[in-house]
């Protein structure tokens, strides 16, 4: 079957309920922009690479594969994956 | 023979050598053993020292976790030899789930590098055999992510299979439980914040780190884990 690249992007960050400091120290200075209406900020890290695939399920499958075994630590993170660009010709 | 501890040495562990001193001041033999290498047979313990192995990229223990020698220490710990993960090498055992849980950064957001009083909360692991419950000991920490956290259900199975094995008095970090370190159930693999090694001579303001290295190295000598994993590998 012929394959290409697809483009993907894996988000984590931290479950809900597991404190997260780095977020909250975010959210504490923003007053001090005059933007004290702004809550629940989560700090996260973002993950952008290719994978060779079929189709965009297939690109799917592959990058969720390296955010759950690798990018994110299920304990304390949860992912998500988005498959930004489909199909450049390898 | 005196009992054979390896020290698994990452690129980026910097407490190898504390370890290997700790351990021969004890009466231990101890050598570093190479995150590249795919076999510790030879050895009746091991130790994964602190530090920040492969940089602490991605998560602390993530990457470490993929390397070579991981396997090996799988077996080593499948065959009940005695394993101890100090700081990072704690963080690389539960990324590795040789351990229950993560450690995630203190709260508060804050390093914290400090003498702590540490108790031991069970007597039945390779680190704390024969050491009382109740014991009080005074062990520094050194630690950015050091906030152990697991679900209420893992949390639960540790405290009634007794594998809280030492806890802080007065918690420095935000851990679930005031927990300072765990062990897996067959008692065997044992994983803690607190730096032992470097609480084991006077100069260094407290020996009361001697007392878990002890153990450790009696419980070496009592093991059988090297021709177990000489007969698997």
């Amino acid at each position: 079957m012929a394959t290409a690249r697809f483009a993907v992007l894996v988000e984590v960050h931290l479950r809900e309920g597991i404190a997260d400091p780095q977020g909250a120290t975010i959210e504490r200075a923003l007053p001090a922009l005059g933007l004290g209406g702004v809550s629940g900020v989560r700090a996260g890290k973002a993950f952008r690479f290719e994978v060779m695939a079929t189709d965009d399920a297939d690109a799917l499958a592959q990058a969720t594969v390296v955010a759950d075994r690798l990018l994110a630590n299920p304990v304390i993170e949860e992912s998500s994956v988005t498959v930004l660009a489909t199909g450049r010709a390898a | 023979m005196a009992p054979h501890v390896g020290v698994v040495m990452f690129p980026g562990t910097n407490c190898e050598h504390d370890a290997v001193l700790a351990i021969r001041r004890l009466g231990g033999s101890a050598d570093l053993v190479w995150h590249g290498d795919t076999s510790v047979n030879g050895y009746d313990a091991l130790i994964l020292p602190g530090g920040f192995a492969h940089g602490d990229y991605l998560r602390p223990g993530a990457i470490a976790r993929f390397s070579p020698v991981m396997e090996a220490v799988a077996r080593f710990a499948a065959a009940a030899g005695p394993v101890v993960g100090i700081c990072n090498g704690f963080q690389v055992l539960t990324e590795a789930g040789l351990l229950p849980g993560a450690l995630q950064k203190n709260r508060g957001l804050r390093f914290v590098c400090a003498t702590m009083t540490v108790r031991v909360e069970s007597s039945d692991s390779v680190l704390t055999a024969g050491v009382p419950v109740g014991t009080e000991l005074r062990i520094p920490i050194n630690h950015f992510e050091g906030n152990y956290t697991c679900d209420t259900r893992t949390l639960a199975a540790l405290r009634d299979e007794d594998r809280v094995v030492l806890r802080y008095v007065g918690n420095p970090n935000g851990s679930i439980d005031d927990i300072a370190g765990v062990c897996n159930r067959q008692r065997n693999v044992v994983g803690l914040m607190p730096h032992p090694e470097r609480a084991s001579d006077p100069l260094l303001g407290s020996v009361d780190g001697s007392t878990l290295l002890r153990a450790l190295v009696a419980s070496a000598g009592t093991s059988m884990a090297s021709p177990a994993v000489a007969t698997v590998a």
